[in-house]
């Protein structure tokens, strides 16, 4: 498994991470309340403990790659740079939502952005990120397509499907496996007679490596170095990142498939806790620098809250608005 | 003036159009390409791209494995990214394999984003019965595709539809599936002098008549055309509508017919619980019921799974003759088939 990188840390991108990830934390925390409050609706993934993956991810990538994620895509989004407002006011189901209220928590969308969702069928995004891929590739784009999944895609056909497409016909697609060791309650043991995902992408004569998850440094040093190369040899990548996620699969999730303890370990190795003490050490961040940060993305996200709070709704006679083309291909 | 004759029209088969279809927009846009299984090396397995792998090469004629959900997917995820992607599935029987990709994707996507996105992808499918391939080859479920709402549905039954409607397709910033009856690649006529574009839009009236309207679409055109002939020697002048597009369905067309005829008969290769043909004939009662003269009637594909033996096919679908007897009953007063 790969960890981080021994090259020297700079502290305005160390600061930059911790603040990426905080945003998520804070978020994610805030739609928790958000939901018993019952303004937030549907269904709801939460992304604690998995920021390292989405914030190491999405930092070493340009504004003209591709992103497709999954339902559980909060951090994805804000990353990305969707604006926290426009997040939040989806999840209030508002127009000014980034969907116009009509994806919700599992469906973000920005098309200026390149981030084409939120696709809510497990493996559902795969397929579609070799085509954006294939698209670079006949345009000649030196553009790489990132395509977060769990590790219950792999067991989808459309994960085998993609990657044998996507190494057949050599398309920059650079696969992130968020393997966070359960797909809903049914841990990767229990439904796969080959647990070691990188293995799998062997099969399809990918070059696969796995990713401490929880260190966000390693995550941003493996992307980096699959995005260096794929944008040389155009040749599909899959990384898989060992994650966990803290809280339920969902909100109807009351956890019967795994202990308390076990999440108790894990809290241990948070991503957040693992970069601030590694900060702290090395004499990067004070005390300050991290109360500063959090304070911050706070602020932000009150600001997201009274945004989505006082945004206008869909008119009801704009209902079925969008289900077709409103403007020339 | 002189007097120059008109150039003949060389004769052309269904497969033909849909090549030189498929041959014009390659040229037309560098954006358009063709993927799917045996479309290049094997030439199309109903031979429909013969010989465009040698003319375009094989970035733009593109085999694929066997993996329609991937291949169907990578079609809409290249049309997001620019491209104009034309995807052939062997048969819509094969489609099922892809369904996660064409309905929760390519149907959704423009909505489900607040209209930032569209996915201007053209699917072709082999639909229809006719060739004793039973019933892993040979369904009708292009009605079933009619009802989600996101796709465009259309089926070209006509030499000039073959032609033309792949234009048009592409021309469309939505997903569009093509349905072409496996039937009528064998098709062979002249093209109509003149005709150089369709719409994705309107239904045809290809047999005007005063006394019946029978409403059908795909290789069922010609069973309707026969009938109508055989109508007409009884002195029953039918009139004959092609729906071309099953999503959107052009009611106003086939609802203004009904009204002069006052006799409605839907005739249509799928199944009858829960088809199109419900749906046509519940439009016509909810909008023509008191221009009516008799009950609505249907001719439908047997609610069985499409089998082998020749006899037994024929006797599933429907026929020129059960067509003919339908019509006679509903003019004597009602009576479906």
């Amino acid at each position: 498994m790969s960890t981080a990188p021994a090259v020297p840390l700079e502290r305005e991108h160390a600061l930059a991470l911790m603040r990426q990830m905080l945003r998520i934390r804070v978020f994610e925390d805030r739609c928790y309340q958000l939901y018993g409050q019952m303004k937030i609706r549907g269904f709801l993934h939460l992304y604690n403990g998995e920021e390292a993956v989405a914030v190491g991810a999405l930092t070493p990538l340009r504004d003209s790659d591709a992103i497709v994620a999954t339902y559980r895509e909060h951090g994805h989004a804000i990353v990305r740079g969707i604006p926290m407002t426009r997040v939040m006011a989806e999840l209030y189901g508002k127009q000014s939502g980034c969907s116009r209220g009509r994806g919700g928590s599992m469906h973000l969308f920005d098309a200026e952005r390149r981030f084409f969702g939120g696709n809510a069928i497990v493996a559902g995004g795969l397929p579609i990120a070799v085509g954006l891929a294939l698209a670079a590739k006949l345009q000649a784009r030196a553009d790489v397509t990132v395509c977060f999944f769990g590790d219950g895609a792999v067991a989808e056909g459309e994960f085998h499907e993609s990657l044998n497409l996507a190494s057949l016909w050599t398309l920059p697609v650079l696969f992130i496996c968020e393997n966070n060791l359960y797909a809903m309650g049914t841990a990767l043991q229990r439904a796969q007679a080959e647990t070691d995902v990188t293995a799998k992408a062997g099969a399809y004569r990918i070059e696969a490596r796995a990713v401490d998850g929880m260190d966000v440094l390693a995550v941003e040093s493996a992307v980096r170095d699959a995005v260096a190369k794929m944008r040389r040899d155009g040749a599909p990548a899959l990384l898989e990142m060992r994650t966990y996620r803290f809280r339920a699969h969902s909100m109807f999730d009351p956890q019967l498939y795994r202990d308390k303890a076990e999440i108790e370990a894990w809290q241990k190795k948070g991503p957040i806790v693992t970069l601030s003490t590694r900060l702290r050490a090395s004499g990067l961040m004070s005390e300050d620098d991290y109360q500063r940060l959090e304070r911050d993305a706070l602020t932000e996200v009150d600001a997201a809250v009274q945004f989505a709070e006082s945004a206008p709704w869909e008119a009801v006679s704009d209902l079925e608005r969008y289900v077709y083309a409103e403007r020339t291909a | 003036m002189p007097n120059v004759p008109p150039e003949p029209q060389a004769r052309i088969a269904y497969r033909d159009a849909v090549r030189e279809a498929l041959r014009e927009a390659l040229e037309a846009d560098p954006r358009v390409f063709l993927m799917g299984e045996d479309v290049g090396r094997y030439g199309g397995s109903y031979a429909v791209s013969k010989g465009l792998l040698e003319e375009f090469g094989p970035e733009r004629i593109r085999d694929t494995p066997l993996s329609e959900s991937a291949f169907v997917g990578a079609g809409i995820g290249a049309a997001l990214g620019g491209m104009r992607p034309i995807v052939e599935i062997m048969t819509v029987n094969f489609s099922l394999l892809a369904l996660d990709q064409i309905v929760n994707n390519a149907a959704t996507l423009s909505h489900m984003s607040g209209g930032q996105l569209n996915v201007p992808l053209v699917i072709r499918l082999a639909t229809g019965a006719g060739r004793q391939l039973a019933a892993q080859h040979s369904h009708s479920l292009e009605g079933w595709y009619a009802h989600i709402p996101g796709l465009r549905i259309a089926v070209p039954a006509t030499l000039e539809d073959a032609r033309f409607m792949l234009g048009a397709a592409l021309a469309c910033p939505d997903p569009v599936l093509l349905f072409e009856h496996l039937y009528l690649y064998n098709l062979e006529g002249t093209l109509l002098p003149g005709v150089r574009q369709v719409d994705l839009d309107h239904a045809a009236i290809r047999r005007p008549g005063r006394d019946v309207t029978l409403i059908t679409y795909g290789w069922s055109l010609y069973k309707c055309l026969d009938a109508a002939e055989t109508l007409a020697r009884e002195s029953i002048e039918a009139e004959v509508i092609d729906l071309r597009t099953l999503r959107p369905l052009d009611e106003a067309t086939f609802i203004e017919s009904v009204r002069r005829t006052r006799r409605a008969v839907v005739i249509d290769e799928g199944w009858r619980s829960g088809s199109l043909s419900a749906e046509i004939i519940s439009r016509i009662i909810e909008q023509a019921f008191y221009d009516l003269d008799a009950p609505p009637a249907r001719v439908c594909t047997a609610e069985v799974p499409v089998p082998y033996a020749k006899h037994l096919e024929d006797a599933a679908l429907p026929s020129a003759e059960r067509i003919v007897t339908v019509v006679r009953a509903v003019l004597a007063g009602g009576g479906s088939d």
